[in-house]
């Protein structure tokens, strides 16, 4: 059994322990707003925050997560109202949908951690979400409504 | 190419879904978008239900069904925009619902359930109107009989019908009388002057759901009892099992069964971890038949010696052969092979019963799949029901039936629901490519520089034989599409086809033979602009002047990139245009080299006519999205094979564009009265060849080989 955080309720998983966060989130808890796409890394689709850094799920094994809080899409804010979601929707962002959760997961990260991202800073921190149907002008747009979006909050 | 009517009585559908489903329609609920609607048996005689398209229930709700499959081209809101425009209904309150798979949603231009060749808007625009317009005449129709007044005194406006006096019913008091009224015949269509939904730019019906995690996608459904299913497929192109030994698989824990199907082996599991685990863990021995002739340099040699024999004749003019000109330009161009690479691998879910089969797929093509999986299993059509769900991304991708074939087959042996999942490697190596293409082009000038003869001749696979549409007069227009249109005023054109089948699976590829053939076309013409001693813009300019459409978009693009205009040292632009799905867009790049020669694009500039805008930003949201496709495959898209195996496997050795490479994509619309065009592919074909054209201006070298490599253009 491993003790894992998710969404801020405290859970218990019996699988194996080289078992990837993204399984147990999508397979073992039925929370499928997390989504695989590569398995290696490579396109942040299945980006969650693990204790609020961005973290791809996909290749970090369960026993790792131990004892640690993991945030999804699902429980980044109670009513699909976090800055950058309004962002999103104000831009009207999601194509096929299919990368934005962990778009929204990886723009929610940064901009904890940079209040107001220059152009330069979202190519740093955006450029491992690979987005298929190329939203990417509407992302960076909606990044930078989100970061005035959270000024107006503090 | 027909919008013609699609004529569906009430009487008819209601026939038709009794024989489908058992009378009652249950769709696919978009979850976040619309709470599941009552079961129609309880408001039997309450819900209006005119066609295959609407439903109006007595509580006011209103449900638009949409029977085109969402990839992000943005149909589950377009589409309901054409009908809730012509029904008068209150946009705020419908909700859209995904149809099941039935013959009242076949895609008239394809005469089958099925989305693809950018066709959604064009091949409803014409039914879907009509079908608003018959709801909304039947709806005057019973309030005129409520009141027992004349019609003539009635009006429908946002969800209600008003009388001159000054009363009101709304569409749901309406709906059990509408039921019985008789179906409206010839609905007049509305003024697009007053249209007040059909163009306005509303935002996406699917967004809400796509921001918080719960849009469900093909990978996302969920069944009782889901077991998940990885393949071990084919190493080498058309290798066949020979044996397996399964010892080490199913020690892996939660593994249930390991069975071969036609594409390969499947470990069934709980979950994918355990079932992909497994699936590494089998030992399969494959007839592995040495295939050097599948390697990619043998199949270019060969397709460049195919050059060298006639093909078949896609479009002759003049007399080239007789043509007399002061300058000859002869070139050869090459594209690669293309993998789609969704954003969601490829994944369908199903389950097999005595009873039937029930699959749940992200599919492009749910009429295709039931009539295939029908033949396959002995299964009468009507006992095989496809769900579409959101799809993670089309391209063409998803109108093929192997990740269907594979669920079935599976759920089939273990008598269990099952969702097979590829894996990325899976997926890009899963032979479905866009095909390589090689063309040699002549062209010559007269002495004043203007084209006297274009001579050209295209060796590539046939994509349409791969999807099994016929070949007219043993022609695959999709071939040679994007250069066979060459619009340019040119006394002799003379264009062929030489066939070339080396063993590669084909597929449609996002704008299909646009995507390599506007490069030949516009990088060729590009160097007549050049043999001509002419500005490129001017020159194709006045090369168009039987072409307004392509000639406009071409002024919009150049003048609002300020084409004349001068840039910093080390950048330059480049231009192109393309006629494809009904639309014509032209894109100006802005380009550099960096130190490395790899080529930077810091601006795009698009202009597209397609026709009467339904929905501006769906519009100029696909254009981009079309332009980063291109751009992906412009600068490093290419899928080679090895004695038979595929090369690449995931996004490390296929890489696609990402954030840091992705320019400012501007798009403006050509105010147009015209039908609507296709929208989710025109912006794709024109991008490879202008980032050449511009890379040419700034560099001198002209790249006729994609990718655009940085060892063809560093200059140190
Ligand atoms: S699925 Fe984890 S990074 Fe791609
Ligand atoms: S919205 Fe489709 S992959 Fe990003």
């Amino acid at each position: 059994m491993i003790t894992i955080n998710v969404n801020g309720q405290s859970l218990s998983v019996d699988v194996p322990p080289d078992t990837p966060l993204l399984w147990v989130l999508r397979d073992t808890l039925g929370l499928t707003g997390t989504k695989f796409a590569c398995g290696q890394a490579l396109c942040g689709a299945c980006t969650v925050h693990l204790n609020g850094t961005a973290t791809r799920s996909c290749v970090l094994p369960i026993s790792a997560v131990q004892g640690g809080k993991v945030t999804t899409i699902e429980g980044l804010s109670a009513h699909s109202d976090h800055p950058v979601q309004r962002a999103w929707l104000q831009h009207d962002v999601p194509q096929c949908g299919y990368c934005q959760s962990g778009q929204i997961m990886s723009a929610a990260a940064l901009l904890t951690q940079n209040k107001n991202p220059s152009d330069a800073d979202i190519d740093a921190a955006m450029s491992g979400n690979i987005c298929r149907c190329g939203t990417y002008n509407d992302i960076r747009a909606a990044i930078h409504t989100a970061a005035g979006l959270l000024k107006k909050r503090v | 190419m027909t919008s013609e009517l699609h004529k569906y009585s009430r009487r008819q559908f209601l026939q038709t879904s009794a024989e489908v489903g058992g009378g009652v329609m249950i769709g696919f609920f978009l979850p976040g978008l619309s709470r599941a609607a009552s079961p129609d048996a309880d408001t039997a005689t309450a819900t209006f239900r005119p066609n295959a398209f609407i439903r109006i229930a007595a509580n006011d709700e209103i449900t638009l069904i949409v029977g085109m499959a969402e990839m992000g081209q943005g149909v589950l809101t377009s589409l309901p925009q054409l009908l809730a425009e012509e029904l008068e209904a209150d946009w705020h309150r419908v909700r859209v619902e995904q149809a099941p798979v039935d013959p009242a949603y076949n895609n008239p231009m394809f005469g089958m359930q099925g989305t693809g060749g950018s066709t959604s808007v064009r091949a409803f625009w014409e039914p879907l109107r009509r079908a608003g317009a018959t709801a909304r005449e039947m709806l005057i129709t019973a309030a005129a009989d409520t009141w027992g007044v004349n019609r003539g005194t009635c009006v429908a406006r946002e969800g209600f019908i008003h009388h001159s006096s000054g009363k009101k019913l709304s569409y749901g008091q309406l709906a059990g009388r509408a039921a019985s009224v008789a179906v409206a015949q010839d609905a007049p269509l509305k003024n697009p002057k007053d249209f007040k939904i059909l163009g306005k730019s509303l935002p996406r019906l699917d967004s809400p759901a796509k921001v918080n995690g719960s849009a469900r996608f093909g990978m996302d459904v969920r069944t009782d009892g889901l077991l998940t299913a990885v393949i071990a497929h084919a190493p080498v192109i058309g290798a066949k099992v020979v044996s397996f030994d399964a010892t080490r698989a199913k020690a892996v824990a939660g593994v249930k069964h390991i069975v071969q199907i036609d594409s390969g082996v499947a470990v069934v599991a709980n979950g994918y971890w355990a079932a992909k685990t497994a699936r590494d863990a089998l030992d399969v021995k494959w007839d592995l038949d040495a295939k050097p002739e599948l390697t990619s340099k043998a199949i270019r040699e060969a397709m460049l010696t195919r050059l060298d024999t006639p093909g078949v004749l896609a479009r002759n003019e003049g007399d080239v052969a007789s043509a007399q000109s002061a300058t000859t330009l002869e070139s050869t161009y090459e594209a690669p092979y293309l993998a789609h690479a969704c954003m969601e691998p490829m994944n369908c879910t199903a389950s097999v019963t005595a009873n039937g089969i029930d699959i749940w797929a992200p599919t492009q093509a749910s009429g295709v799949n039931r009539a295939v999986i029908a033949k396959l299993t002995g299964v009468s059509p009507e006992r095989v029901n496809v769900t579409t769900t959101l799809l993670g991304g089309g391209f063409g991708r998803r109108f093929a039936q192997d990740f269907v074939i594979a669920a079935v087959q599976i759920s089939k042996a273990v008598s269990q629901p099952v969702q097979v999942i590829y894996t990325r490697e899976d997926d890009i190596r899963g032979q479905f490519y866009r095909p390589a293409s090689v063309v040699r082009l002549r062209g010559g000038i007269d002495g004043a520089g203007q084209p006297v003869f274009l001579d050209s001749r295209v060796a590539c696979s046939s994509v349409s034989q791969a999807g099994g549409f016929p070949l007219k007069n043993g022609l695959d227009e999709a071939a040679v599409e994007g250069l066979s249109e060459w619009p340019y005023a040119t006394p002799h054109v003379h264009v062929e086809w030489a066939p070339y089948e080396p063993g590669v699976s084909v597929w449609f590829w996002r704008s299909v033979g646009n995507s390599q053939n506007a490069f030949f076309a516009e990088s060729f013409i590009d160097e007549m602009a050049h043999a001509a001693k002419k500005d490129p813009f001017e020159y194709r300019r006045t090369l168009l002047s039987n072409h307004p459409r392509h000639r406009a978009v071409l002024e919009l693009a150049a003048e609002r990139a300020g084409w004349h205009k001068s840039l910093p040292a080390g950048r330059a632009r480049g231009i192109a245009v393309c006629e494809s799905f009904g639309s014509f867009v032209a894109e100006v790049v802005e380009a550099s080299l960096q130190a490395d020669g790899a080529p930077r694009v810091h601006r795009v500039v698009c202009a597209i006519d397609c026709g009467m805008a339904v929905n501006p930003g769906i519009i100029r949201r696909q254009v981009q999205s079309a332009v980063i496709f291109g751009l992906s495959a412009a600068l490093h898209g290419e899928i080679t094979l090895k004695d038979g195996r595929v090369e690449q496997k995931n996004f490390d050795d296929y890489p696609v564009v990402r954030m840091n490479e992705a320019p400012p994509i501007e798009v403006h619309i050509v105010p147009s009265t015209e039908k609507p065009g296709g929208v989710g592919e025109p912006g794709t074909p024109p991008i490879a060849p202008a980032l050449a054209n511009a890379l040419f201006a700034l560099t001198g070298k002209r790249v006729r080989r994609l990718p655009l490599r940085a060892e063809e253009l560093r200059t140190t």
